[in-house]
């Protein structure tokens, strides 16, 4: 393989591997930018994919060409209801937060393979009937080389950037973004503004839901094509490992999840490239998790968490 | 109401939630709830083989729960156990098949090297919360993912010559117990279930018997309230985060020197550390709840086993109660407020 198509692999998949990470990793921005850490996104990706691939099984014939989008559109609602337990539990009832995700992640496999044995009487679905294609755009896709590079692609990879651009803009841009960024930081102060705590945290954990089932459907339609309990392994938490690597920043969520995409790919083609097949395997596969602790530890500029994180707001408890 | 009896009430609470919320579902999907828990018990403790193989399910469960909860005394969250377990387990079946010993000497050191490398993943973690303030939470998960990808690669390029599976360990390394196996109808029981016991009571005395206990219990109640006794509380931290590991550790032992005599290539987490996390929480963190809650969590996994067979109801089930029951623990705010709403109202 030549240096030129072996680059224009790893871009390809760079691009498809990275999509779901960039969703879910948003969400979890918005989750945790609202002060409630979000170690469930994990399981909402697991609750998407499942949702869009039985979707995707049942409605083919009803929507035809247009099944993936719709079924996307399913995983998302049913994300965003599935994080309201995380929301009840860490808002309402003042669960901690991370054993309440953790929860979420065992109830997402536990639900989905379940309903799954007892829908189709197997641990595994059928093959969807209309997948996710890749798709030219035109005229971009003439450009030479980087055309192909980077314009033949399933079209979830330029939503998923698009989204992260919207992300930016709402949180950073307005006045919405800013009463959510503020209950995150000082919910008492925000709180004493005005701002309505509880509403404004159960609408980002549900934000969070709602992408973290589109990651996992786009995952499920592009990547894997079926459901099983071994359909999201760890995905979710490579895209938490983006929301710290991103510092809690959308555009730096998507940037981490480009990365941890690139390593992804590298670790299954990365032989082809001479310096590179040296790195063993294991280094590859794990580089997304060791510059996360790097990043963490200060090594890779400080990564400060959102300072109300974790601790459920108590109106009129200072 | 006393803080005592809501203590004991809120797990018991829980589990009871779980169970119905399990039965909902099962009846939802159009199973009969009844066939199927009784179809769970059957295949938990209907015979002396099923008997055995709970036994055996509880005993990497216990440990789980033990490290896990040793760290939640120190105020650490320790979601590391599956990445600690993972290296415990190939630890120790690398010890047995390096070494050829008497087996007075070759066990213990195995079950040792388990310990001991779960408390070097764990260590990790520990410095760093301690010298340089990192969330221990998110470095232990990531963490359990370099666990996986290196121990894979372990097995397949060190310890094994590109296979997916080691070469058993030898009689004089392994937990098997010819006579435990027989007096339980051939199941795998082994000898970790005396270890585990063992290990609870260990982490009793350390905890409420010891200075070293009471200091780590005492960061973990007020950390600034210890520094100002003169405790070093970094010292604490990695202190109890090494311990944890150590239990990690040997909850991977059993595995690789008892359930299994061997290791493999896992392509996904074997569950049992995350399992640890429900067994601390509902087991509230002491050594007798660990070992209750163990129990429980063994019941379950293991007579889910038998449920498809025998009434048809998914394996999965018992995830989803597990999920009811950690979601009812965690939300204990929520039931102890009800609790205590509903004694007023009766007085």
């Amino acid at each position: 393989m030549d240096i030129v198509s072996a680059f224009e692999i790893l871009v390809k998949s760079m691009l498809f591997a990275s999509a779901p990470l960039i969703l879910t990793a948003l969400g979890g921005v918005f989750s945790e930018r609202s002060g409630v850490v979000n170690i469930g996104l994990e399981g909402l990706m697991v609750i998407g994919a499942f949702a869009a691939v039985v979707f995707n099984l049942t409605f083919a014939s009803t929507f035809g060409a247009a099944t993936p989008w719709v079924a996307l559109l399913a995983a998302m609602g049913i994300g965003g209801l599935f994080s309201l337990i995380h929301a009840v539990a860490s808002i309402t009832f003042r669960a901690n937060q991370v054993v309440s995700g953790v929860a979420i992640n065992f109830l997402a496999v536990g639900l989905g393979v379940f309903l799954v044995k007892a829908w189709y009487g197997a641990g595994q679905t059928a093959k969807i009937p209309v997948p996710m294609y890749y798709t030219q755009i035109p005229i971009l896709s003439d450009i030479p080389v980087i055309g192909p590079m980077f314009f033949n692609n399933y079209l979830t990879s330029y939503l998923a950037i698009i989204v992260a651009i919207i992300a930016w803009f709402v949180l950073f841009k307005t006045p919405f973004g800013l009463r959510l960024r503020s209950v995150g930081e000082h919910p008492l102060a925000a709180d004493t503004m005005g701002i309505n705590v509880f509403k404004m945290r159960y609408i980002a954990v549900f934000i969070s839901g709602v992408l973290g089932g589109l990651g996992g459907g786009v995952y499920a339609q592009t990547i894997s094509q079926d459901f099983s309990g071994g359909t999201i392994t760890g995905q979710g938490f490579i895209a938490l490992a983006a929301v710290i690597f991103g510092k809690w920043h959308p555009l730096g969520a998507m940037g981490a999840a480009l990365f941890f995409g690139l390593a992804q790919s590298l670790a299954i083609i990365g032989g082809s490239f001479p310096l590179l097949s040296d790195v063993p395997n294991w280094a590859l596969l794990s580089a997304p998790y060791i510059l996360t602790i790097l990043a963490l530890a200060g090594f890779i500029g400080r990564a400060d968490a959102p300072k109300a994180i974790g601790t459920p707001y108590i109106k009129g408890k200072r | 109401m006393s803080n005592r009896v809501l203590t004991i009430l809120i797990p018991i609470i829980s589990v009871l939630l779980g169970l119905i919320v399990g039965a909902i579902v099962m009846s939802v999907s159009g199973f009969n709830p009844i066939e199927g828990y009784g179809a769970l018990i059957k295949g938990a403790v209907g015979d002396s083989f099923y008997l055995g193989e709970t036994i055996r399910q509880i005993t990497p469960y216990i440990f789980a729960g033990l490290a896990v909860a040793f760290a939640f005394r120190t105020g650490l969250f320790n979601i590391g156990v599956e990445g600690q377990l993972l290296v415990g387990w190939t630890a120790s079946v690398w010890v047995g098949l390096a070494f050829d010993l008497p087996k007075i000497i070759h066990l213990p050191m195995a079950v040792l090297a388990g310990a001991l490398a779960g408390a070097l993943w764990a260590f990790i973690p520990g410095i760093l919360k301690a010298r340089l303030r990192v969330h221990e939470v998110i470095v232990t998960i990531m963490m359990n993912y370099i666990a996986l990808h290196f121990v894979n690669y372990l097995i397949r390029y060190v310890i094994s010559d590109e296979q997916n599976t080691t070469e058993r360990v030898p009689e004089s390394a392994s937990l098997k117990s010819p006579l435990l196996e027989t007096l339980t109808d051939y199941s795998t029981l082994h000898y970790g279930i005396f270890l585990a016991l063992a290990g609870a009571i260990v982490f009793w005395v350390i905890l409420e018997k010891t200075t070293s206990g009471f200091e780590l219990r005492s960061v973990g109640l007020n950390q600034h309230a210890s520094e100002y006794a003169g405790m070093n509380v970094n010292r604490n931290i990695v202190l109890s985060m090494v311990i944890s590991g150590a239990f990690a550790g040997l909850a991977g032992a059993m595995e690789g020197l008892g359930t299994f005599g061997y290791g493999f290539i896992h392509d996904s987490f074997s569950g049992v550390g995350f399992d640890g996390i429900a067994v601390a929480l509902l087991g509230g963190n002491i050594a007798i709840g660990v070992v209750l809650a163990a129990a429980l969590f063994g019941i379950l996994k293991q007579g889910a086993l038998i449920m498809p067979l025998e009434s048809g109801v998914p394996t999965e089930l018992v995830e989803i109660v597990i999920a009811i029951i950690i979601f009812f623990v965690a939300s204990s705010y929520i039931i102890a407020y009800l609790l205590r709403r509903f004694k007023k109202g009766a007085n």
